[in-house]
Parts: structure tokens; sequence; C-alpha cells
């Protein structure tokens, strides 16, 4: 009998690849350890010099709210921001937008630019907000319950079906 | 034009590799010799095809012909010549390409060096290399063709990742290729004697050279990429248990324990089941290596571009080539009996302890590298296996495995003496006990684990010393000279090996240890002492290369008051990719490496640096470079080079096969 264990060991191996393979994962992409738990607690400046400092408090709005991280450097940004303008406008979901390692004026520039879906804004400088939500790299979007506790995160931009397939639903039984 | 030429080529090795594949197994079933004999013409073709596709791209890279996508995606003008063709390989298409050229070389060295096996036999073997170069082209062909054309061609490439842009990377991907493609021929000798289903002793002398040669390579390419690692990184490290490390880890470990229990195929017709089921092994954890490296199914730095097709086509082929061959081995086992026995103490069983422990430790990487896997794959959530795992399992499996190998080499075949043996390595047993003790004093019992290390480093480097003198009858009444003479190359090979292996030990525990660490913010002129020697920050100066630009820090090394050397770290930007490189500057001393790093500017003309002194990490590289110059000694052997049965021998193997 023990001539074929090599061989199961081989199928069973293999089975394993084929489900990961087909699985349509993204080995770069790691499961966000907040989900299930309140967001984390911060203060940040506004982008917007008479708005008041953002903080975790303006998470507990009881509705559901995004947390968007961007920066004007990033390419993948601009290619889902028409998303989120869709998302604050069509969707009526309140979008909160932290530039991540970016440099006050050119995020405001970024903003002007494309236009602004973000309802409030704060400015993550040096990057350490971003290191408590376990941001690996921008875009990054949040989504937080009425009670500030993170329900989804989605990894990467939110372009083709991922707006429609994953965030939407996710927003909708939030709701 | 070479685009269309190597297209070409590709395509006839092809149709040559389908005949290669299966009319001399015909032959061999038939009985028909000319048949039979197709398999070395069919083989010399695939290699001549190859090496012309082959030679096609890289005449493409070193032209830079941008019409070529591979060239185009993979290349840049200002490329150094020896990246340009280092290029060629350092893709995903062309290192498949290179794998096709070394299997066909593999297979017409066979045919080459092979004249004297049966050619029934032979024919075989090259039958089942022709099978797997056959599916190697066709996953070329149709799913990562280098040859594609891009029209219209762009004025300039978009450069080859500066990473790669190295001598010790140029190297270190071909060193590695050619160990995992040497392994190939053990896979096909191993196949081929299970078609047969008969394994002799002369099977095992035919293919020890072969897995030897594999792994010389394979120890190289796999030193070549941790010295790369060492000193490119930045920070000092040199293994770092990632997947793709592993990939190369685990089939040098099972090529290790393939070329020890080989020994006792040959000397007392035992371990045969075990033996072929290695050599299928060897190579099956090789592919594996390659799929994991190309499917995306587990991240790494090393990975290439991820294309789900190509994974489910490496995939299948793995499934197909490993799968077949197992289940021929399922089938066949049962004919392959032991004939000979040995004693539970001797020569063959310490070799037999040998590979228990090399095949644990290769199937615990294995279980390591891919249980993150496992656990996402049920919906665990998902983890990943870190270095502590691995250190823990290398040194529960290897310490036990080296106190053997001190003395495995100094039993008997067949039937041994414990007692004999401890006494002549006895000394050896002193040297390591004190060399702890020293060090447990020294340390005031700090350090208990590099105490174990280095014990364990001092019994093996002695004993191998010890067994050497056994050899050489030192302090009887004989002429030592005459005995020198008598020790074959094959046994110094392995008293090389063996003391390889011993210093590698010595450098990872003393480096491990005691390495001395600075990292600091200097400005030109500040000093800071580093374990006993004093940098001098002299400034910085930027450098403009090839095809980077870059800051150069200046550090001048004291020891007291002479100077001892300047080391100049640079801080590179690539600009085709834009891409940041560290190039750590290294001073080997005979006690250990001053190793300098310059990193980002802080405020006010002060930079950030890195500063270390690695004692003894030298051991590592030394080791490794031991362990090649041992397999190459034992290959260079006179009974392994003619490896082949004259005579008597010759008649009975071949009315056999």
């Amino acid at each position: 009998m023990s001539r074929f264990v090599p061989l199961i060991i081989v199928a069973a191996l293999v089975a394993l690849f084929l489900g990961m393979m087909l699985s349509d994962r993204n080995p770069n992409e790691i499961d966000s350890v907040l989900v299930g738990r309140a967001a984390p607690e911060f203060s940040l400046v506004s982008l917007d010099d008479s708005a008041p400092a953002l903080t975790h408090a303006d998470l507990k709005t009881g509705a559901p709210v995004l947390v968007n991280f961007f920066a004007s450097w990033c390419v993948p940004c601009r290619a889902e921001h028409e998303n989120l303008m869709r998302l604050a406008g069509d969707h009526r979901v309140q979008v909160i937008g932290i530039a991540y390692k970016n440099e006050k004026d050119q995020a405001i520039g970024f903003l002007n630019e494309l236009g602004n879906p973000f309802s409030k804004t704060g400015l993550d400088l040096d990057g350490r907000v971003g290191i408590d939500w376990g941001v690996s790299g921008v875009p990054e979007t949040f989504l937080i319950d009425g009670d500030g506790v993170v329900r989804y995160r989605h990894w990467g931009p939110i372009v083709g079906d991922s707006l429609e397939q994953q965030l939407l639903p996710e927003l909708e039984a939030l709701r | 034009m070479a685009g269309e030429i190597g297209h070409f080529a590709l395509l006839l090795a092809l149709m040559f590799a389908l005949v290669g594949a299966t009319l001399p197994h015909v032959g061999a079933a038939r009985g028909n010799a000319a048949y039979m004999a197709l398999a070395d013409r069919a083989i010399l073709a695939q290699f001549s095809m190859a090496l012309v596709a082959f030679g096609a791209l890289t005449y493409a890279f070193v032209t830079s012909d941008f019409s070529v996508v591979n060239v185009a995606t993979n290349s840049h003008t200002l490329k150094p010549l020896l990246y340009k063709i280092s290029g060629t390989w350092g893709n995903h298409e062309g290192s498949l390409l290179f794998w096709v050229l070394n299997l066909t070389l593999f297979g017409a060295l066979v045919s080459w060096r092979g004249r004297k096996l049966p050619l029934r036999f032979r024919s075989r073997v090259l039958a089942v290399q022709s099978t797997l170069i056959l599916g190697f082209l066709l996953f070329i062909i149709f799913t990562s063709n280098p040859f594609l054309r891009l029209d219209p061609a762009p004025l300039e490439g978009n450069g080859l990742n500066p990473l790669l842009q190295d001598p010790g990377l140029a190297f270190h991907p071909p060193m590695l290729y050619l160990g995992y493609v040497g392994l190939s021929v053990a896979f096909s000798f191993a196949v081929a004697a299970l078609i047969e289903g008969e394994v002799t002793p002369l099977w095992a002398r035919w293919v020890r050279p072969w897995a030897l040669l594999a792994w010389v390579f394979l120890t190289g390419g796999i030193a070549l990429g941790s010295w790369w690692a060492y000193y490119e990184l930045g920070w000092g490290g040199w293994w770092f248990w990632d997947p793709v490390e592993n990939a190369s880890f685990m089939p040098w470990l099972a090529a290790a324990a393939l070329l020890h229990s080989a020994i006792v195929v040959e000397k007392r017709d035992a371990l045969k089941s075990w033996t072929i089921l290695l050599a299928i092994v060897a190579f099956s954890l090789s592919l594996l290596g390659t799929f994991l490296v190309r499917s995306g199914v587990i991240t790494s730095v090393h990975a290439f571009a991820n294309d789900p097709a190509r994974g489910v086509f490496i995939l299948g082929f793995l499934a197909l080539v490993v799968g077949g061959s197992l289940t021929l081995y399922a089938w066949r086992a049962p004919k392959l009996a032991p004939s000979g026995l040995f004693g539970v103490v001797s020569r063959e069983s310490a070799l037999v302890v040998n590979n228990i422990f090399l095949s644990t430790f290769a199937a615990v990487v294995l279980v390591g590298t891919l249980y993150p896997l496992f656990v996402e794959a049920f919906g665990a959530g998902q983890i990943s296996v870190g270095p502590p795992f691995f250190e823990y399992a290398a040194a529960v499996l290897m310490s036990p495995l080296i106190v053997a190998l001190g003395l495995g080499p100094l039993l008997a075949w067949k039937r041994g003496n414990v007692s004999r043996s401890v006494q002549i390595a006895f000394p050896a047993l002193v040297v390591g006990f004190v060399a702890a003790l020293v060090l447990l004093w020294q340390t005031s019992g700090d350090y208990v684990m590099t105490a174990f290390g280095l014990g364990l480093a001092a019994w093996l480097i002695s004993s191998v010393i010890l067994e050497i003198g056994h050899r050489l009858r030192l302090g009887k009444a004989n002429n030592p000279m005459s005995s020198l003479r008598k020790i074959t190359r094959a046994q110094w090979g392995m008293s090389m090996a063996h003391m390889g292996l011993g210093i590698i030990l010595l450098g990872i525990t003393i480096s491990e240890a005691f390495t001395t660490e600075e990292l600091t913010v200097m400005a030109p002129g500040d000093t800071v002492e580093v374990a006993g020697y004093d940098f001098t920050f002299e400034g910085v100066a930027p450098i403009v290369g090839p095809n980077y630009t870059a800051v150069r820090g200046f550090f001048t090394v004291y020891d007291g008051e002479t100077i001892l050397t300047s080391l100049m770290p640079e801080d590179r930007v690539y600009s085709n990719p834009v891409m940041t490189t560290t190039e750590a500057a290294i001073y080997p001393l005979f006690s250990g490496d001053l190793y300098a790093v310059v990193g980002e500017a802080a405020s006010s003309g002060r930079w950030s640096v890195r500063l270390y002194f690695k004692p003894m990490i030298s051991g590592l590289w030394l080791g490794a470079f031991m362990m090649m110059v041992g397999g190459i000694l034992s290959l260079s052997d006179r009974r392994l080079r003619i490896g082949l049965p004259t005579g008597k021998k010759q008649q009975t193997s071949g009315a056999s096969a």
C-alpha cells in the first residue's frame, strides 16, 4: 500500500494548486484583520483649512461610511475616482478621503482636477494612520457601519466589476 | 529575422522531440535496434535546434531588436552587454527556453557519455528525456513564445529589473537551472529503469554522477543567490526562507539524499525502490519550484509575471510527469526487492540515517512552504510561515545528522564497529565539547544554542580531519605518502564536501550570534566604532553609471591607528525602469566582513548609514565552494568518470537490461 502514498500526496497537491489557481485570488492581497473590529482611533487635520480635524468619531454617523485612502501620485487612484464620484452621488453614501503620504497642496490639486467625492478629508502625511489601518498601498477603501465597526476592506482600486459585484452588495447589506 | 529563425527552430525541435519520445520506446518494446538508435539522433537534433533558438534570442537581446516583444519588455539599449545577455534568461519566456536548452544539452551529454550503456536502456532514458523536452516545448510554443513580434517596434525597451543587473544574479539563475535540469537525467534514468522493471547496482553507478553534477550546480546556484541577497539587499541577511528559496533548497536536499542513497544501491543492491523514488521526487521538486514561481499561487520577490493560463498548463504538465512516474513506481516497486543485506551498524546504515534526516527536512520545508496555501484553501484565513519554524526544523533535524556525519565515514561497509569508530573520532568529540564549553565560559552562558552549533561544527570539521588521518594510517609504521596516493578522488571529494558543511555551520553559528550592527545618522567627519573597528564617514559624492545615478558614500575604516580599507557603498537609482537599489560595500577580513550601506539623506548634510561587522560570514560561501569542489573532485574520479562497466560486468547487465 505504501507504494501508493507518493501518488496520493501528489494528487492532493495538484487538487490544492488547481483550486487555488481557479479561485481568482490575488496572492498579494492580505485579508484585513480590521474587519469586524472598531476602526482605529485617529485624528487628522483636514485638507480644508476651515473644516475641523477628522477623527474616528466622524465614522459613527449611524449610517454606513466609506473611508478611502488615496494619493495624488497614485495612478490606480485616478482610475477609481470616477466610481468614488458615483458612490458619493448616485449611491448617496458618505465617502471620507484620507490623503496618504501626500503633500497637502498636491492632494488638493488632485481633487480640484478630478472632482471631490469626499464629504470630509484628512491628511496622513507620514502614513502613521495608514499603518494603524493596515494599509499596504493606495488605494484602499474601508466600509464602516453606523457604529464605527469595519465591515469590509477593498484592496486596490474600485474598478471594473468590483463596484457592482463586491462593494455595492456589501454596502446594501448594511443598509 | 532572428526571431523567425528561432521560432522555426523551436517548431523543428518539437518535431524531433515527438519522434524521440515515441519511436525509441516502440523499438525497445519490439527489439528493433534501428528505432532504438533513433533516440541518439533525435536528442542531438533537439539539442541543435534548441541551441539555434536560444542563439537567436540572445542575438535579438544583444542587438536590442525591439521588434521582439520579449526584448522590448526586458531590455534597453543602455544596459551593459553582460546584462543584455543575462536578460535572455532573466524573464519567463527566455528562462523556459533556457530550460529546454539545458534539457536537450543533458540529453545530448547522456547520449555522448553513455555510449557504453546498453542500447535498449539508453534509448529508454533518452525517450523519457525527450518527453520532458516535448512538454516544455509545447508550453513555450502555446503560452510563452519568446519570439512574438511587436509591430511597430518601439525605439527603446523597458529595461531589466535593476535588482537583476548584478554579476551575481547574472549567473545565479543559469546555475540553478542547470541544477534543476540536471536532476532530469536522474529522473529519466529512474523512469527508464521502472519501465524496464529492473534496478541494478550498475544503474546506481550510471545515475550517481548525474545526480552529483546536478547537486554541484544547485549548490553553486543557491550559494550565488544567497551571496547576492547578502550584498544587494543591504541589510546583511543571506537567507529568508522565502517560498522560492525553499523551492530551490528542497531539490538540493533531495539530490543530496539521492547521491548518498545511490551509493548503497551500488555497493549493496539495497534501498533500490527508495532511490528510484528519490530520483523522481528530486526532479519533481524542481518542477514544483518552476510551477510556484510562474503560476502566481504563492507570492515572492522572485515571482515572474503571473498568467493563469501558464499556471494551468504547468500544473497539467506537472501532474502528468510526476503522476505518471509515480504511477509507474507504484506498479513496479514490488519488483525492486533488495538482494544485499547490511548490518544495523555499518556505513550503509549511516547513509540510511543521512537519507532519513535529509528527506525529512525536505518534507518539512515542503510543508512549511505550502502550509499557508492549505490554511487558506480550507478557509481558515491567511497565515505565513516564517523563519523561526524553518530554523527550528533545521536545528532539530540537522544536529543529529551532523553528529552521525562525523561518525559515518569511519564505519566499515556492511558491518561496522561503533566502539572502534568512536575511538578514532574521540579527539573530535573532545574538540567539539571544548569549543562549546569555552564559548559558554567566555559569554557567561548566554549563548547556549551558539555553543551547541559551534560544538557541532568543531566536531564535524575535526572528525573529517581525523578520518583523513585514519586513511593515511598516520602513527602506524608505514609510509604516509604511499597511503596518500591510495586515497581516491572520490574520497577526497567526500571529505571536502563534509568539511564544507562544517564550515558553513561555523559561519552561520558565529555570524548569527556575534554580528555587530550600528544603524545611525552620520555627518562627514563622524566616526563610529563597530566591533573594534572605527568607521569614519568622509562624505558622499554623486556618481553617474551607464543606466543609473547613484549617491556614493565614503568610509575609511581604521583598526586602531592604521587605515584598514575604504568602503564605498552606493544607493543607486536606475532610470529604466525607475527603481532604487542599495549596493553594500563589503571588505572581507579573515575574522569576518566589514559591511557598510549608505541610506537616505537626513537633515543638514547627514546621512543614515548602516554599518556591520559580520564575523565568519564568509564561511557560508567558502563552505559552499568546498562542497562544489568536493563534488567536482568526486566526479573526476576515474572510476566515476568512466562510470561504465567493462568486460564481464557489461555483458551481464546487457543481458539483463
